[in-house]
């Protein structure tokens, strides 16, 4: 599906020179550099697929004082890549918020025995006292480790994910890792990912990808037979079962997926994952890295997918396919084949209720750009998106999906977003829980488009007709229309009488 | 394919589909390297054990799945309940993200928080810088009467001066010199929630109270109501009994109308909470109650200091909680309590009778903060049941002894165990080896529910899992209601639940109670 429409460019130009105008001076323009308007691709010829441009200033430090909705290292370590491998016990090393913060906030569903083989929904955490500040903490981790052994002896391996005070204390996190590892032959992995590390999540991301390199792989003799279709399935992080609509696709084209990273991950798929012959990445912000270093030093390849929507999905599969060569690309023809009636079904009876409604996004990872076209499959229309923790790269990747005048906003403040919200009035807001309230009270439906509302799965085939059912019980639901109290319109009320 | 269009199938019974099991066993089996079977059963089993118990409860370092969040939270929740109040957290921004998302989750409401977003150079410089322009954006985008301002544990490490940098803001033009920014500290390495609650009303009271001499006591009462999940329910429903009494009172700290705010078509960032006014003419109050001791120690200390008489309750629950509150209230006002409320307080006695026979015997498992697990505590010696275990993550010894007096004073606290700086996990070891009816805790008793098969009654914070609970008041006699209403429906829901197999347990499956 390309669905044809422009957005208006000079209308979102104003918009973005009506909020800065409300800043002080300095946070005016440092702010300045962040909003835009996509522009039409000078350059077409080079890549068909690139419809326009959307040049903003991104991953630099936010505004202090103003409302990011940004979160931080340990946020893009432990919540995001660490926290759900599931048969390793991750310690929130530091006080005792951030692991609470973070419990079982994330939806990486998994099939396991929690607390016996399983650990993603539990909080393990040091618990820093004043002492342990003014002292040091490496004792108490080793101790908090020796007493993991005991009583989580099925855990496969420990990560220690190190929030603020880590760092600045200068605790020997590595010396303990190593010293633990030793004494009870298991994986100890120190990251640090303290929560004042770089701009964002960002960074969390990477230093947790650092440690996979550092501490995981090649540590092991492992047992393994790798087969001509090994892939890994990397960055997807199983919200609502996203990983296993995707999986059970893969497989229906004739691969296998070595390792699911990191939703439903074990620690042995990780261990695995060099000896695949593709690396398949959904969320590249967070997964590149990796990806990057398996490829210089393993020699396997990497390819991007996107599975929101049929047209991507069906795009995706033949590129995957391609790889393989013939044999697989007869099946996924067939597989793609088989699902067209669904599709249809699904579009025919969505597509009603939705086309030409407005959806204006703002996510992190890969969703602000990788959503655009399932909404489009449904006739929905794109008026601006923004990534909470992009880099100039994401935003190149952005230009393939958007069309000429969306209004791209990047580490938007919540100020800026409401603004923008109140102006366009949106037929749609897809962003997190920070963002929900605020605009459903302004009448606006909304999607958490995080966690998916609680529900999902998105990806795959099975994801999209929940996608759209989802979409069509937010916007067309008959509490919208229930805002205005009727006797504040006494006089039409008599009329009718 | 198991997918349709006509009826999509969200994730609860797409899993259970047979092409999924599948898959997962399939994934399991070649991938995972899972343990063997007999080793998981064999381990699973022994975590249920008495030794495992032992060794849980031995633990000296480690904490699992604790009851108790960190101090800023209570500093940010404490801000909300004042007068278009912006909360101000110094330090990494990664913080204000997670409180935010905390309280939302709780409320389904905004939180509206900002941060001063330090980074290493802040960590190797100090955070004034960030304190300088962060005050100034904040002054001018969101039109707050007053900014708050809290800690987190990386301003604390690195040894920010909160006065001091406030002071230089104000120099640099960031706030006007008269601009009101209260601050508290709150390391997320020393005490809980609770304490950053206490800090931050203190650091309120201070603002403006220091330096103001008391004129002659008014017969004012001010009321704090503590760190409360259900602070939208009960802060309105103690507001009408006092109203029914016609006594003069004021609530410092109220975040029921910030934490429920209409849907019309416009947000508020902020709504409702004690007024700058108010809180200056608190000063002058007769008294002050607090609803939650181990929430405002040092305020009431603070109070006290000032001049005030000042007392406390423990989450005053049920009915004779109740009845001390309002007899209190009375006493120190001077107010007669009303013959309506006198009825209320019997339709709720009424109700305990009527209900009597499922609840006697009943034993429970409480955890929560200190105050409400004595409250419950206490609630559940009055319907005859037995408060087994009593649980607070962040309880203190002194705590222990209270909580001790409190059982010993009733036949029905007689096996009772009180278990301070204990986590839910230890908790699970306890449910095992010395079972219970009833878990009375926050969404995070759901695992334990599983676990142990303990049906949970959703009280306090956070609730994540069910909407609008906190909607609906505990204190006072309809909260009292609405209590008994939860728990018996809960022990109704599991009778039916174990009973209603067709065929093999007709048997107590009754449409008469």
């Amino acid at each position: 599906m390309s669905l044809k429409y422009d957005n208006d460019s000079d209308f979102h130009a104003k918009l973005i020179a009506d909020v800065l105008s409300q800043y002080p001076g300095k946070a005016a323009k440092r702010r300045s550099k962040h909003l835009s308007v996509a522009t039409s691709e000078k350059d077409a010829g080079e890549d068909p697929n690139t419809i326009s441009e959307c040049e903003v200033k991104s991953n630099i430090k936010s505004v202090p004082g103003v409302m990011t909705i940004r979160g931080c290292a340990y946020a893009g370590s432990k919540g995001v890549v660490w926290g759900p491998i599931k048969d390793m016990v991750h310690i929130s090393h530091g006080p005792v918020g951030c692991g609470q913060y973070s419990w079982s906030q994330r939806r990486n569903y998994y099939v396991g025995l929690t607390g016996i083989d399983t650990f993603v929904t539990m909080q393990f955490t040091s618990d820093f006292q004043e002492k342990d500040i003014v002292f040091g903490g490496d004792k108490k981790l080793e101790k908090v480790i020796d007493e993991i052994a005991e009583l989580f002896p099925l855990s496969n391996g420990i990560s220690l994910q190190s929030e603020c005070p880590i760092g600045l204390i200068g605790d020997d996190i590595e010396a303990v890792a190593r010293k633990k590892a030793k004494e009870h032959t298991t994986t100890v992995v120190p990251v640090r990912c303290e929560g004042f590390r770089g701009v964002s999540q960002s960074l969390g991301h990477h230093i947790a990808n650092d440690a996979i390199r550092d501490w995981v792989f090649d540590k092991k003799d492992l047992k393994f037979e790798p087969g001509p279709y090994d892939v890994n399935v990397i960055g997807d992080y199983n919200i609502g079962g996203d990983a296993w609509a995707s999986r059970i696709l893969l497989e229906e084209i004739g691969l296998r997926v070595v390792g699911n990273w990191s939703g439903d991950a074990t620690l042995a798929e990780v261990e695995r994952a060099p000896r695949a012959t593709l690396n398949l990445i959904h969320c590249y912000r967070s997964m590149n890295y990796i990806s990057r270093h398996m490829e210089e030093k393993y020699g396997i390849p990497w390819m991007e997918y996107n599975f929101f929507g049929p047209f991507q999905i069906e795009a995706s599969l033949r590129n995957i396919a391609k790889h393989f060569g013939p044999e697989i690309e007869d099946r996924t023809e067939k597989v793609i084949a088989k699902y067209r009636p669904f599709v249809s079904a699904v579009v025919d009876k969505y597509w009603p209720r939705l086309s030409g409604k407005r959806v204006m996004l703002y996510i992190g990872g890969l969703r602000p750009r990788h959503v655009i076209t399932a909404y489009e499959d449904l006739g929905m229309e794109i008026v601006g998106t923004g990534y909470e923790f992009g880099h100039g790269d994401d935003y190149q990747r952005t230009g393939h999906y958007v069309k000429e005048g969306t209004l791209i906003y990047d580490d938007v403040t919540s100020y800026e977003l409401e603004k923008f919200i109140e102006r366009i009035r949106p037929d749609l807001v897809g962003s997190g829980i920070k963002e929900k309230y605020p605009v459903q009270k302004m009448g606006i439906p909304f999607r958490q488009m995080h966690s998916w509302d609680y529900s999902g799965p998105y990806h795959g085939y099975d994801g999209f007709s929940i996608f759209a059912r989802d979409m069509d019980m937010a916007i067309n639901n008959p509490v919208w229309g229930l805002y205005d109290a009727p006797w504040n319109d006494r006089a039409s009320a008599v009329a009718v009488a | 394919m198991p997918q349709s269009a006509e009826k999509a199938l969200d994730h609860a019974p797409l899993f259970c589909e047979p092409e999924y099991r599948q898959m997962l066993a399939e994934k399991k089996l070649n991938f995972e390297c899972p343990h063997p079977d007999q080793v998981v059963s064999d381990q699973r089993e022994f975590t249920k054990s008495w030794k495992y118990r032992e060794k849980n409860l031995a633990r000296q370092a480690l904490v699992v799945n604790p009851a108790k969040a960190c101090q800023p939270l209570g500093a940010v929740f404490a801000a909300a309940g004042f007068e278009r109040t912006m909360s101000f957290v110094h330090g990494s921004q990664g913080c204000v993200a997670y409180y935010r998302s905390h309280l939302s989750r709780h409320f389904k409401e905004p939180s509206s928080v900002v941060s001063s977003s330090m980074t290493e150079d802040a960590a190797v410089f100090g955070g004034l810088k960030n304190m300088v322009d962060g005050l100034a954006n904040t002054y001018k985008l969101y039109n707050p009467k007053m900014i708050a301002v809290s800690t987190t544990c990386m301003a604390e490490v690195i040894g920010d001066d909160l006065h001091g940098f406030i002071e230089n803001a104000k120099s640099e033009g960031s706030v006007p010199r008269d601009f009101d920014v209260p601050f508290a500290h709150t390391p997320a390495f020393v005490g809980s929630h609770v304490d950053g609650y206490d800090s931050m009303v203190k650091g309120v009271l201070e603002n403006f109270w220091k330096g103001t001499a008391r004129t002659e006591a008014t017969a004012t009462i001010n009321i704090i109501p503590g760190f409360d999940g259900f602070c939208v329910g009960n802060n309105r429903e103690l507001k009408r009994l006092l109203d029914l009494m016609q006594v003069n009172y004021m609530f410092i700290q109220d975040a029921s109308d910030q934490f429920d705010t209409p849907s019309d078509g416009n947000f508020r960032m902020y709504d409702g909470g004690t007024s700058i006014n108010d809180v200056k003419a608190a000063l002058n109050a007769e008294w002050t109650l607090s609803l939650q001791y181990y929430n405002t120690r040092k305020t009431l200390d603070y109070c006290r200091d000032v001049g005030q008489a000042a007392t406390s309750f423990h989450y005053p629950l049920g009915v004779e909680a109740t009845d001390e509150l309002l007899m209190v209230i009375s006493e120190i006002s001077g107010r007669e309590i009303p013959e309506a409320i006198r009825l209320e307080r019997g339709r709720l006695i009424d109700a305990m009778a009527d209900s009597q026979a499922w609840l006697y015997g009943k034993k429970y498992a409480i955890y929560g903060d200190p105050d409400f697990v004595y409250a419950m505590a206490r609630f559940i010696m009055e319907t005859g049941g037995e408060p087994t275990h009593c649980l607070a993550t962040n309880g203190t010894s002194a705590w222990e002894d209270e909580m001790k007096e409190l059982l010993a004073s009733s036949p029905f606290g007689k096996n009772a165990q009180v278990w301070p700086g204990k986590d839910l996990w230890a908790l699970r070891s306890l449910l095992f080896t010395e079972p219970v009816d009833l878990l009375i805790g926050n969404s995070y008793g759901k695992y334990l529910e599983r676990d142990t098969g303990t049906p949970l009654v959703r009280l306090m914070f956070p609730i994540f899992d069910r909407h609008h609970h906190h909607r609906f008041p505990l204190m006072g006699y309809q909260g009292g209601l609405r209590l008994l209403t939860a728990i018996l429906d809960k022990i109704f829901d599991n009778l039916d639940r174990e009973t209603m197999h067709a065929g093999v347990t007709d048997y107590s499956y009754d449409l008469t109670r």
